[in-house]
Order: C-alpha cells, then structure tokens, then sequence
C-alpha cells in the first residue's frame, strides 16, 4: 500500500515536471510557432538566477517563484527585441538563430560562472510514508505545475488579455485591423513564454547539479512532449505530459531507468505515427 | 612604401621565423615535457587543475637544478574537451615539438586517441588519472586508482560500518559497468549480497523512481559510481528524501572533481570514499603540495584526486630520468621498471614492473563539513585487477586494453 502511494507520488512528479519542463516552449512553438532552440538555455539560466540569488541571500522561494522568471523573461525580451522579431514565419531561420543563441548563453554563463557543477539543496524536508521515505519537495513540484496550469487556462480563456492573444495568433492582419498590434502581443507572449522557461529551471534546479550545458537535457523532452501535445496550449499539454510521465516512470519501476526513457521516446514515436497532428489534433478539438 | 599583399606575407614570413629562431636555438638544451589536456570545455574542472599540478611539479624541478643538468619546459596544448584534437596535438607534439616524454589525457577515450600515436613513435607516455584498468603497454606508464584498488578497500570498510545488503546504481558507460562487476565481487567476497545494480546514462539526472526502487529492495548500503554533473542530482536528491540517515551512501567517484564542495555538508556528510588523496592528508608532504600550490596562484581548495596524480606522475617520471642518467626512452622504461618510488602529497607511489600501474596508498575517507576526513590508510594497494591480465615482464610488445574477466 505505501509503495502504492510512493509510485503514484513519483508519476505525478514525473508528470508535473514534464508539463513545467515543456510549459514555456509550448507557449512560444504553440503559439507563435518559433522553434527556440535556446529553450532548454533559458531554464539553465533560470537555474543559474536562483542559486545566485539565494547565495546573495534572498529567500528561496522569492528567488524560483518571482527572480528567476522575470530576469530570464527579460532576457528572453532582449532576445525577442534583438533576433526574433526579424524573423517571424521563417521556421528554419528562427531554428538556425535560436540554435547559435544556445551556444552563445552556454559559453556566456560558462564565462561567468564556470564550468564547474554547481546547486542548492532542496528547501522541503523528505518525510515518511509507512516503509518509505518520499522527496518532499516533488509534492512542491506537482502543486506548482497544477497552478501553473490553472493560470494559463485562465488568463487564456477568461481574461481579455488571453483572448486578444489567442486572436492575434490565428489571424494577425485581423487583429491589426481592430488596432491591436500584433508586434507587441508577440513580444509579450515571448516574454511570458521565457519567464515560464525560467520558472522551470529554478524550481528544478534544487534537485539537480547544474553545468553550462544542463539545458541540453531537457530540450528532447519538451519537444517531444510539446508536439505530441498538438494544437492546443493546455489540452494538449496535460494529455502528452500525463502520457509520457506515466509510460516512463511505469517501465522505471518495472525494469530499470534506460528502459523508462526508451518506453517514452518508443511511445512518441507510435504516437506521432498514429497521431501526425498530436493528440489534440484529434481529441479536445478547439479547446485552449 | 605601400604595402601589398606579397610584400606583407613576405614580411609577416621573415618576422614569425625571426620570433621562432631563439626558442628553436634554446630548445637544443632544455628537456621537452609535453601535455595535453582539457584546460577548457566541460572537462575543465578536471583539466585546469591537472595542468596547474603539472607546471608546479616541472617549476618544483627546475628550481632544485632541473634534470641532467637541463631545465625542463612545458610544451602544454589545450584539447578544449574535443576529443579530436588529443590525436592532432598528439602528432604535432611527436612530430614538430620533438618532445621527450607526453603526460596527459583525462577521458580513457582520449588515452586511448593518443595511445598508439605515442606507441608507433616511441615517445613515453604517462596516463595519470584514476580510470577502469587493464591498460597493458610498455610505453604507458599509469598511476591512477583502478576499481579493484578502489573497491577492495571500500567494500568491506563501508559494509562493516552499514551492513551486508548492497545496491548498486552506476554510470552506464565501461567505468560504471567495469567497476560495478567489480563491486559486486567484492561485495560476495566479503560474505554480502548485492540486492540490485541499476545502470544510468550519463544526461539522467531524475532519480526519485529509482529512490523508491531502493527503498523496495532494503538494502543496507548503497553504493554510487555515478558520473558527471547529472549523476550529482543522486546525492542530491537522495537528501532530499531524507534516505541519509536511513541507508549508509557510499561512491568510487563522487569527490574526485571536488564535488563534495558543491553538495551541502548536510547533503554530503558521512558519505564514504576511497582514493589516493584528499585536502585533509595530514602528511609534511601535502603540506607542502598546498602550501606551494597556494604560492603558485592556485585556488586554495582548488587541489584534487586528478591534479595530484599528474604531479605525482611528472615527479615519478623525473626520478626515472634521474636513475636512467639518460632522456633515452628504453633507458627510463629499464630505470622505472625497477619498481622507483616517489612520495607525494597522496603517499607513496611505486611503478608496477609487471603492469606499469601503481601500487600506492588508498585512504578510506569520509565526507564532513565539505572535507574528505580521512578514516583510516591502506598502504601500498597493489593494481590487482590489471594484474590478472597483464604482464610486460613476460610479453613486453603486448599493446591492448584487456577487459578483465571476474
């Protein structure tokens, strides 16, 4: 019963650090359909940012909640001001232009920080369930991916914000036309898809030993997880990452970690196959 | 006068020669050491600090009168972590630097790049990093800890203190999958049970799943040969779940790079290790390692498992060119297999004959506030692991990695 417990424990964790992993770029590819391939870089700043700020002694918490997004976002807007917003609707060049960026902000952090394995330990305390000790922190993870999601759904579907970016996606010269400028929403919805980029990197960054090259890890897996998704943000976003972090954490627990990361890429790639368009591009049609 | 294209080639031509022309007339009378390493890229946290150690020994030389009456010079090149360039800078250090003899290479991939070049042209080479044994050369000289060094000792130390219940996880490549056999015979050997062996690639840096794994098979100790910044996430990750105080941790890697300077002292306290150095040797010797370390614009804490091999390696192969009387290959290869000592700041160090390994001292350590404290010394281990397959004694033209069969 308590490893019960402990296994569905860790597939939500599993499951709630895909959906933080992928948040960002599902925002950025999802919406605006950039390829930022610097994606996996703006969490390994993110995670810089914290462990900076919490060595300048600010609270842990303020430091992956709050610093960390709004410093990678506005990085992300510097990007987005300097490089991105030249080449909106050119698929290859934003991919060849976001890939230099990675190695520019691979080399630049490693400039500044070294190429030494930095971290923080994790400010939750692991506690006891029955037989087994359980990381009290991934509780923290899956809370904050559930929050995350309700925002986003939220601001999307229930505020005027959400609804004149939703238009300005789909049809740009319409949105113009009712004096919006598709500009700015771009340049406000990279910013947001950055700072969630950030957000990411800090909240994971606890439970990992950080390098220059750290974001290198996570880039497969938000991909993969963002276009099995499909067309919609949120839908899309729960149903791929609640796929691929119960197939993986499943093979995991059952045969050993190589396999769980093989049962996830074997399980996209049928996916894909049977689902070219993602799972949204057949199921919870038009939902946000 | 204009200048034009021919005329500033030409010119640029005639300076450069001019600039070459003294070193070419100074190399005549030093002695050539080189070294490749990667003082920059992702290794450089083990690079940096090797050619640190390894310009300290060679200044350490020079100031107490050099060799055979010769200064010695450093001809270092930087392999930037790209393990196409140790094969180039290998070629160029044999072909256009002339060197006497090569130290360096970090990764057994880079070894093994630049093994043969130095084989074929008769230059000495000397590999001084801990690695997974049963390199058998005669022109390779190796003072690393191989994994039965390492496990003999740790095994039965670390299960005394925990229990006889162990689980494995290890870095999914040949060090983790070497050493792992390796553990796991120890681990029967000394009347225990090896419960599970779970093998990581090297970017998997999410352990919860596998720590509950753990927590399902009981075991009483825990045993980590994990590799690199990812692998880190496992001590890390572990506290988190508050497993330290439940199941005893113990590793054949983690410190080696001075990562127990990144965990916190909560995360890392009482995690056990075995290597040939740590910072807290209380030997006249490392205090004079560090204190010229120090003195030679070193990072203070900066000092590590790989930094000391190198050194040891440069002193080892100056006191062989000292006995051979000679920078004649096959004479320092004669004077190093008649099995020279050296001291450094990780102990004594002694060549092999049969292996051209090193016997040499392993402490049992434990991590405590961001240190190594050393619990207890184990002189003189022998490599036994490479010397189940290897001997140059007998069959000194062998050249092959042997996997050792246990």
């Amino acid at each position: 019963m308590d490893l019960v417990f402990v296994i569905i424990v860790e597939m939500l964790y599993a499951v709630a650090s895909l959906v933080l992993i992928s948040a960002g770029l599902a925002i950025v590819f999802g919406m605006m359909k950039v390829i930022n391939l610097a994606h996996g870089e703006f969490m390994m700043m993110g995670g810089y940012v914290t462990i900076t700020a919490v060595t300048l002694g600010a609270n842990i918490f303020l430091a992956m909640l709050v610093i960390a997004p709004v410093v990678v976002g506005l990085i992300g807007l510097v990007v987005e001001r300097l490089v991105i917003r030249h080449l909106y609707g050119r698929l290859v060049d934003t991919m060849l232009a976001t890939w230099g960026l990675s190695l520019f902000f691979i080399g630049l952090v490693t400039m500044i920080f070294g190429n030494t394995t930095t971290g923080i330990s994790t400010p939750i305390s692991g506690f006891t369930v029955g037989n087994y000790q359980v990381n009290g922190y991934n509780f923290f993870i899956i809370l904050v991916a559930i929050v995350l999601l309700g925002l986003m759904f939220a601001v999307l579907k229930g505020t005027r914000l959400g609804l004149i970016a939703r238009g300005a996606m789909q049809l740009p010269d319409m949105a113009a036309a009712l004096g919006y400028s598709p500009e700015r929403i771009y340049m406000a919805t990279f910013f947001c898809g950055s700072a969630l980029s950030g957000l990411a990197g800090a909240i994971l960054a606890p439970l990992v030993g950080l390098v220059p090259t750290s974001g290198g890890a996570y880039i497969a897996k938000a991909f993969i997880t963002v276009i099995a998704g499909g067309p919609s943000l949120i839908a899309g976003l729960m149903a791929s990452s609640g796929l691929f972090g119960f197939i993986s954490q499943i093979f995991t627990f059952a045969v050993s970690p190589v396999m769980g990361e093989v049962a996830l890429l074997v399980a996209a790639v049928v996916l894909l196959r049977l689902l070219p368009q993602g799972v949204t591009g057949k199921f919870f049609k038009g939902r946000v | 006068m204009s200048i034009n294209r021919r005329h500033f080639l030409a010119s640029a031509a005639a300076a450069t020669g001019a600039l070459m022309l003294p070193r070419a007339v100074m190399a005549a009378d030093t002695i050539k050491l080189g070294s490749v390493l990667d003082v920059s890229g992702i290794f450089d946290a083990y690079g940096k600090p090797m050619d640190m150690a390894l310009r300290l020994a060679v200044s350490q030389i020079n100031a107490d009168g050099g060799l055979l009456g010769k200064q010695v010079e450093v001809v270092g090149y930087d392999t930037q972590s790209d393990m196409a360039l140790y094969s180039q800078y290998a070629q160029q250090l044999v072909r256009q630097d002339k060197v006497d003899v090569v130290h360096g290479g970090i990764l057994s991939a880079s070894r093994e790049a630049i093994r043969q070049t130095l084989h074929k042209n008769k230059t000495l080479y000397f590999y001084n990093v801990l690695y997974e044994g049963g390199v058998c050369d005669r022109n390779i000289f190796i003072n690393g800890v191989t994994p039965a060094q390492q496990a003999e000792a740790l095994v039965p130390y670390a299960m005394g203190k925990s229990g006889k219940k162990v689980y494995i996880v290890a870095a999914d490549y040949n060090y983790g999958q070497i050493t792992a056999r390796w553990l796991q015979k120890f681990v029967a050997d000394n009347g225990g049970e090896t419960v599970g062996v779970d093998f990581f690639p090297l970017d998997v840096s999410d352990f919860g799943s596998t720590i509950a794994k753990i927590q399902t098979a009981g075991p009483d100790l825990v045993i980590a040969p994990l590799v690199g910044g990812a692998h880190l996430s496992f001590f890390r990750q572990w506290a988190a779940a508050g497993m330290k105080d439940r199941i005893a941790l113990a590793s054949t890697t983690l410190g080696v790079g001075n990562e127990h300077k990144v965990l916190t002292a909560e995360e890392g306290n009482g995690i056990m290790v075995a290597y040939n150095y740590s910072q807290e040797l209380e030997t006249p010797e490392n205090k004079a390692f560090k204190k010229a370390w120090v003195a030679a614009g070193g990072d203070a804490g900066g000092m590590h498992e790989l930094a000391v091999s190198n050194y040891h390696g440069v002193l080892t192969w100056a006191e062989g060119v000292r006995l051979a009387g000679s920078l004649e290959r096959d004479a320092i290869i004669d004077a190093l297999e008649t099995g020279i000592s050296i001291t450094g700041p990780g102990g004594k160090v002694t060549v092999d004959p049969k292996t051209h390994h090193a016997v040499l001292d392993v402490h049992l350590m434990e991590f405590e506030n961001q240190g190594m404290r050393v619990v207890e010394t184990l002189p003189q281990r022998q490599p036994i692991d490479t010397q189940a397959v290897c001997d140059l004694v007998a069959n000194p033209d062998d050249n092959t990695q042997y996997e050792i069969q246990i």
